[in-house]
């Protein structure tokens, strides 16, 4: 119970942080895409403050190997600089500047009642779902193969 | 380079990051997660037993934050979001955002935030992908087009 506790406050912390920042944005976060134009610097400093705090976190994270509420501390152990890291992130950034949203602010958004944001989450389940299957086929076409 | 004074909000900015960097590292030292808004999010889509209660618990505390900001902060002194694309050009983009965070493992939180702030070379090369993918379509839109 604490833990579903935690979560949840952490997820109303995290979407209150995002409201604060200007990430909910989408004329702000064009704005800090469009650097040839009138660039609106603001979002950098969204990065910077959250780092600044994170850095510190993850330093002792990774000298942990359990969670201060008393479960397991999951980092991921994936290292492989791939092709689905770099394909994926392009396709995700390209979305990302045609709409100026990106999952968190337009969950947040959609909660807020804006219409767009709405159409914007159910496309977005879409894409992932499209992606769920994009991978079954994958697997099965590595199993052929052996 | 001509920077937009008009909306330019540094304080509400890093104000806000801070808020961003204190969540997820709440997450990770409390729930012992990465905070990645497309892997939360994404891993509801294939359920799997014992593992749905903190995704929907999370996004059940994002969900509740515009009705608390709304109590917390005076309408007048957020400006209004500005959501100029058409619906098309949302609908295109989310299916592009949905895909491609789930095939490239990460979004602006989870490959930003955490995986810059644990300086994991994979999401510094996935953030820089994506900004520079971004910066890219909001040039040709805006300035090509």
């Amino acid at each position: 119970m604490k833990h579903r506790l935690s979560e949840f406050l952490v997820g109303l912390l995290f979407g209150l942080g995002l409201m604060l920042s200007g990430m909910t944005d989408p004329g702000k976060v064009i704005g800090f895409l469009d650097v040839l134009g009138n660039w609106d610097p603001s979002l950098a400093f969204v990065m910077g403050g959250a780092i600044c705090v994170g850095f510190f976190a993850f330093a002792l994270a990774k000298k942990k190997t359990t969670n201060f509420l008393g479960g397991a501390l999951q980092l991921p152990q994936n290292k492989q600089i791939d092709k689905p890291l770099i394909l994926g992130s392009l396709l995700f950034g390209a979305g990302w500047g045609l709409a100026g949203f990106c999952p968190g602010p337009a969950v947040v958004s959609m909660s807020s009642g804006q219409i767009k944001a709405a159409l914007f989450v159910f496309f977005m389940l879409i894409g992932m779902f499209l992606f769920e299957a994009f991978e079954k086929i994958q697997k099965t076409k590595l199993r052929s193969h052996e | 380079m001509n920077i937009d004074w008009n909306h330019f909000t540094p304080w509400l900015s890093l104000w806000g990051g801070l808020l961003l960097g204190i969540a997820s590292s709440a997450f990770i030292l409390l729930n012992g997660r990465i905070l990645g808004i497309s892997g939360i999010l994404g891993g509801l889509l294939s359920p799997q037993k014992g593992d749905v209660s903190w995704r929907v618990s999370f996004f059940l505390g994002m969900m509740a934050a515009p009705w608390i900001f709304n109590g917390l902060v005076p309408l007048n002194t957020m400006e209004a979001p500005r959501i100029d694309s058409g619906f098309i050009a949302i609908a295109f983009a989310g299916v592009l955002v949905g895909f491609g965070t789930r095939y490239g493992s990460g979004c602006t939180s989870g490959h930003g935030v955490c995986g810059l702030s644990r300086l994991s070379p994979r999401s510094l090369l996935a953030t820089l992908t994506f900004m520079l993918s971004g910066f890219l379509m909001v040039f040709v839109l805006n300035h090509l087009f």
